[in-house]
């Protein structure tokens, strides 16, 4: 498969801070990338670069041939956006919007009028086009924001964190819509920092933290890299002290890595069942009350823990 | 250049949507003016709201038609209106000097000769050799601290010398028919002619009508709502224009803008539709209050090109200043807090409140920023019989402001890079 986006060594600096430190990837034709990260990683800065928003401090991303940097208007032309926060005017119907964004895209006419009746049957809200987006609720809006995204049929759609702050049921909802689009032939830059909604989508991953590119490729040889592990997660009470437990633990046999979070200690080891009793040993010696345990196989959750130490959503 | 006109006319759309923009935009003017009206007296019928212009009349004519004129402003009709000095002053200069002192609106100064050089003199009219001279002008020296009073008189004037100048072409062309078709001799064609322009002064002269008359009057009775509807309308225009700059950061706030970014438009287009809406707005609101106006209070605004073109400087004028309030701003709620301070200012400066001619030198001086007072001159002029030739200076002048004024505001929105998320 041909690549459609090749990002090139993108670097996006404000002043000393460098929120994008020279990420390089590419995306092929037809499927679906996530970058996962957690918040502040850089992601949204990233999108903000490739859809032209953001001119990069250095570096270059080519998309469907066209350089971000040189040829912006003709990548305006291959992308679709479909930004993090609702971008819709409220005080106009979700048909209105839908048309003034399509005029945007240079839609007119009947083939506008056609379109936005498809996008309207695709995003479900046929039967109430004519109410304005105001009357909506958050999923409802969160369908037209998409519903924008697609009116000019884009070769690539970025979504930026789709299904921040909206009900499991709307969730559901964008989570088969993302699945269909790409089923229709569409190559989709996804970004999340839901580990579960990586997993579910995409073809390939990139991992991204502190505007790093940390790891890159299919959710397989992602999970390789922390072998044949186990996630081991101890909930201790509020008053306990987590960074005690994990010292403690970290001489520990089949111990790999012992970390600790708010009120919690992740522990890889490659048999949870097996560790288990030490583990409960270890915090009984220092008076620390074990609230509850998780056990998790390995996933993106533990490739991220095992690359930064952190879990996904600290 | 359709995008720009797609993207000013959803914010048109938004704006009509919006009850406490339409609130402020439409019916606080239009209860504004009624509630002048009543203050004034012009729904009782007790006030027109401009009367007893001080006008020095310096009439060196002493003729027929100098006398005409100095008699029309002190006739009946205009007796509330004007309130004319004459006898004291027969010298020119003295006239002057009293208008620099501010003493008067107006000196109108009528030359020697004024009537001979309309009347032909005795024996004169069929002589072969007789050269007939130039006709003298009339001066109309005004005062520039006053100019509503001012261009009430130089109104009178202009329509006694244009109704002169139009019985005598009349009455000259008449003569010279008859005695062509044999109906007077040359013999009695010039007693004819000279009754004819004996006659001019009279207001039922058949050749030449005065101003003195019903119709004249009414062409320079000043309506006091004239003054106020659009005093009331260019102060809300202002409320206009911020809420209008306001939307541009407001858009970017919301993130439409940087969507609008990153769809093919391009930041030129994005810019100039969003000040295109605010320039739709204000022509639509401006337009309404003066329809309302006119429906409702019966105010005559004049001439309709003058009116329309007015409108579309006035309003660019103003949107210069709610882009330029945009540009300096860093939040939709700075723009709201300057754009209301701006309009009560420019409002007391621009003479939306109190008349201009009441204000101290240096107020009338700081008005020239404001698109008020140019805007009020111009319906001004028009509600006195001014047509678009009238309206150069004040068209002019809002035209430059806001081009002016735009022009400073996208230096600003370059260096602040405000087109960036």
């Amino acid at each position: 498969m041909p690549s459609i986006l090749e990002v090139q060594n993108l670097v996006k600096k404000y002043g000393d801070f460098t929120a994008v430190k020279g990420i390089s990837f590419d995306i092929k034709e037809g499927e679906i990338f996530s970058l996962l990260g957690p918040n502040g990683a850089g992601k949204t800065t990233t999108i903000s670069m490739l859809s032209t928003l953001y001119t990069p401090t250095s570096g270059d991303a080519i998309i469907g041939g066209h350089s971000v940097t040189k040829d912006p208007m003709a990548v305006k032309q291959v992308i679709g956006v479909v930004p993090q926060d609702l971008a819709l005017y409220e005080d106009l119907t979700a048909r209105e919007n839908l048309i003034f964004w399509g005029q945007m895209y240079g839609l007119s006419g009947k083939s506008l009028n056609s379109r936005v009746d498809e996008v309207l049957e695709q995003i479900g809200l046929t039967d109430k086009a004519k109410n304005r987006v105001k009357t909506y609720s958050g999923g409802m809006k969160r369908r037209v924001n998409i519903g924008v995204g697609l009116l000019h049929k884009p070769r690539l759609l970025f979504m930026d964190e789709p299904t921040v702050g909206i009900d499991p049921q709307s969730r559901r909802a964008i989570l088969d819509t993302v699945k269909d689009l790409n089923r229709q032939g569409m190559t989709l830059l996804y970004t999340t920092h839901y580990m579960e909604e990586a997993q579910e989508l995409s073809d390939r991953v990139g991992i991204i933290d502190h505007g790093e590119l940390i790891a890159l490729g299919t959710q397989k040889e992602l999970t390789q890299q922390v072998g044949q592990t186990e996630t081991l997660i101890l909930h201790i009470g509020e008053n306990d002290d987590p960074e005690a437990l994990a010292d403690s633990l970290k001489g520990v046999k089949d111990v790999l890595e012992a970390n600790a979070t708010d009120h919690e200690v992740s522990i890889i080891t490659p048999d949870a069942e097996d560790v288990l009793a030490s583990v409960v040993s270890k915090a009984n010696e220092r008076g620390i009350k074990i609230r509850s345990i998780d056990i998790r196989e390995p996933n993106l959750e533990a490739v991220f823990l095992h690359l930064t130490g952190r879990a996904l959503r600290d | 250049m359709l995008k720009l006109f797609l993207i000013g006319l959803k914010d048109l759309k938004l704006v009509f949507r919006d009850r406490a923009a339409l609130t402020f935009m439409l019916l606080a003017p239009f209860l504004l003016t009624i509630g002048m009206g009543f203050v004034t007296g012009r729904f009782s019928g007790s006030s027109s709201g401009i009367s007893d212009i001080p006008v020095v009349i310096v009439n060196l004519d002493q003729e027929k038609l100098g006398d005409a004129l100095a008699d029309v402003f002190s006739s009946e009709e205009l007796a509330d209106l004007m309130e004319p000095t004459a006898s004291r002053f027969a010298d020119p200069e003295a006239a002057r000097r009293l208008i620099d002192e501010d003493q008067a609106a107006a000196a109108v100064i009528i030359p020697e000769g004024f009537t001979r050089s309309i009347i032909p003199a005795e024996g004169t009219t069929f002589n072969a050799n007789y050269v007939q001279p130039e006709p003298v002008k009339i001066e109309v020296y005004t005062n520039p601290s006053r100019p509503t009073s001012a261009g009430v008189v130089k109104a009178i004037v202009d329509e006694f010398v244009s109704r002169v100048e139009e019985g005598r072409t009349s009455g000259m062309t008449s003569i010279l028919q008859l005695a062509a078709g044999g109906f007077i001799t040359s013999a009695n064609a010039e007693t004819e002619s000279r009754d004819l322009f004996q006659n001019v002064d009279e207001t039922e002269s058949t050749a030449i009508t005065l101003k003195t008359n019903t119709q004249g009057a009414e062409a320079v009775e000043f309506d006091i709502l004239a003054y106020m509807a659009p005093g009331m309308a260019l102060l809300f225009l202002m409320y206009t224009v911020s809420y209008g700059g306001r939307s541009i950061l407001a858009e970017r706030s919301q993130g439409t803008l940087p969507r609008l970014l990153v769809s093919p438009t391009s930041t030129t287009q994005v810019l100039g539709g969003k000040v295109l809406g605010i320039f739709f707005t204000g022509v639509a609101q401006v337009g309404i209050l003066i329809l309302a106006s006119s429906i409702f209070f019966g105010v005559k605004w004049g001439n309709t090109f003058g009116l329309a073109i007015l409108i579309l400087a006035a309003v660019f004028g103003a949107t210069g200043w709610g882009v330029l309030i945009t540009a300096l701003a860093r939040t939709p709620a700075q723009v709201g807090s300057i754009g209301s301070a701006l309009m009560l200012i420019f409002g007391i400066l621009g003479g939306s409140f109190i008349n201009l001619e009441q204000m101290p030198p240096l107020v009338q001086t700081l008005s020239k920023i404001t698109p008020n007072a140019w805007g009020l001159d111009g319906f001004t002029t028009l509600a006195l019989g001014g047509t678009l030739p009238n309206l150069r200076e004040p068209i002019t002048a809002l035209l430059s402001m806001g081009a002016l004024l735009f022009g400073v505001a996208v230096v600003l929105f370059n260096r602040q890079g405000i087109m960036q998320k």
